[in-house]
């Protein structure tokens, strides 16, 4: 018999294929590393992947995340896919998407920058490259180097 | 393209016919930048100044621009007198301006903050610098300067020397240069050169860059050299500062090597970076460079108001 390390969920959603060392801070992206947390999280870290080497998973039961609130993952884990899972199986698949512009998830790096101040504006990113995610600054006009340090 | 109402606060906004179309009216613009001809252009137009961070030439050319085109400029005066000491934003002061004017003119400490006026205001808004980000005016001049004096910018030898790291002046003039074909020499010491990004962006524009640390090395060779200045706060240590400094101060002895008509240009102001001996030789061009901004600027606030001569 097979032995799984964590066991396959019946209803929830599965996000998969998330990039090394990236689970934790993509729990925090959508909102599920706080004590307001209902229900079972089995969070992956370091598995084998088919695609690429070594791969994070994260398993949420009971809760079927929205695919678009959900595309900031592709912030930080471009090729991660999101699976919702019903009754132990893969109900809906959806690839993480970057938009063309990303408004207000990720504040700028340059701590000279306008939107660092108090202006009454979020911070803005022109996506010059999507895997791996690129973002120029609207205002300040510099990349930004580290997004996982610098999600809102 | 028109660019009635459009805002100019990058470089990169701007392709190369429309960077030739800005310098072409600025040629024009010349009998009239001097006083040797009166135009009533932009009657009745008011510039509002709004500097948060001291200028000479960019304020007073701005200025001069705007009255030799017969319109008037609203000054902010300095930021300690006005509602900014009591936190003001940036934002609701460029609302309060874009009421009492026609076009904005801004310098601002933090980068990006030209892009924000720009979308808080229906009006015209000019980036005069803002941090360490952008100047496209100063670029704008240094075009035109180098145009005027070379004919053309296909192929010529550029280096830009002194402190590429923290000039604003010199990331965007290296772009578009690149876009002109000029080719590129960038002379400072490691800690104050030109930084990966802006190579790789040269690179990406078709340039081949060439990186040194020696002004000698490549003296007989160049068609312009651009001299920026090396602030003494960018190093801890004062005796650090004067060695460096020492190093690249331009020489009458060094430009025996140089070619007969090879321009000199700096966007000023310039402190210890050329001797004052260099002023008198037919290579110096940073006065006229500066006069330069008067018309560039007449162009664009002509272009950007809607102004017909």
């Amino acid at each position: 018999m097979k032995e799984f390390k964590v066991t396959p969920i019946r209803n929830g959603t599965v996000i998969d294929h998330i990039d090394c060392g990236m689970a934790l801070k993509v729990l925090r992206i959508i909102g599920m590393d706080g004590g307001n947390v209902q229900s079972p999280v089995s969070i992956l870290m370091h598995v084998p992947s088919k695609k690429s080497g070594w791969k994070d998973v994260l398993k949420v039961e009971d809760r079927e995340l929205d695919p678009r609130q959900v595309d900031k993952i592709a912030l930080i884990a471009p090729r991660a896919t999101i699976n919702i899972i019903r009754d132990f199986n893969v109900a809906e698949k959806h690839n993480v998407k970057l938009p063309d512009v990303v408004i207000g998830k990720t504040r700028c790096a340059n701590p000279n920058c306008i939107t660092n101040q108090k202006e009454p504006v979020e911070p803005e990113f022109i996506v010059e490259g999507k895997n791996p995610p690129i973002l120029r600054c609207v205002y300040c006009d510099r990349i930004l180097e580290n997004i996982a340090d610098n999600l809102i | 393209m028109s660019f009635k109402g459009t805002d100019i606060v990058s470089i990169r906004d701007f392709s190369r016919e429309q960077i030739d179309e800005i310098l072409d009216l600025a040629d024009k613009m010349i009998p009239y930048a001097r006083g040797d001809k009166i135009t009533k252009a932009l009657d009745g137009k008011i510039l509002s100044c709004l500097f948060f961070e001291p200028s000479t030439r960019t304020r007073m050319s701005f200025e001069t621009a705007i009255n030799r085109l017969g319109g008037r400029s609203l000054d902010m005066g300095t930021p300690s007198m006005t509602s900014i000491v009591k936190g003001e934003t940036l934002a609701d002061t460029i609302r309060m301006l874009e009421a009492y004017s026609d076009v904005i003119v801004l310098r601002h400490p933090h980068e990006g903050a030209a892009r924000l006026a720009a979308r808080f205001s229906q009006k015209p808004v000019i980036n005069a610098g803002d941090g360490a980000g952008q100047h496209p005016t100063q670029t704008l001049l240094d075009l035109f300067t180098m145009r005027k004096q070379k004919g053309n910018m296909d192929g010529i030898k550029v280096a830009m020397v002194g402190d590429l790291k923290y000039g604003r002046t010199v990331h965007s003039l290296a772009e578009a240069l690149t876009m002109f074909g000029a080719e590129l020499t960038f002379i400072a010491p490691p800690s104050l050169q030109m930084p990966k990004e802006t190579i790789k962006q040269v690179e990406k524009l078709g340039g081949k860059p060439k990186v040194k640390s020696k002004l000698e090395e490549v003296m007989s060779d160049l068609d312009v050299l651009y001299v920026t200045r090396i602030q003494k706060e960018r190093f801890p240590d004062l005796a650090e500062y004067q060695k460096v400094a020492g190093m690249y101060r331009v020489e009458l002895d060094a430009l025996r090597e140089a070619k007969s008509n090879m321009i000199i240009m700096h966007p000023l102001p310039r402190v210890d970076e050329i001797s004052p001996e260099v002023d008198a030789t037919p290579h110096a061009k940073y006065f006229d460079q500066a006069f330069n901004g008067v018309p560039v600027r007449m162009a664009l606030l002509m272009l950007v108001l809607g102004g017909e001569l």
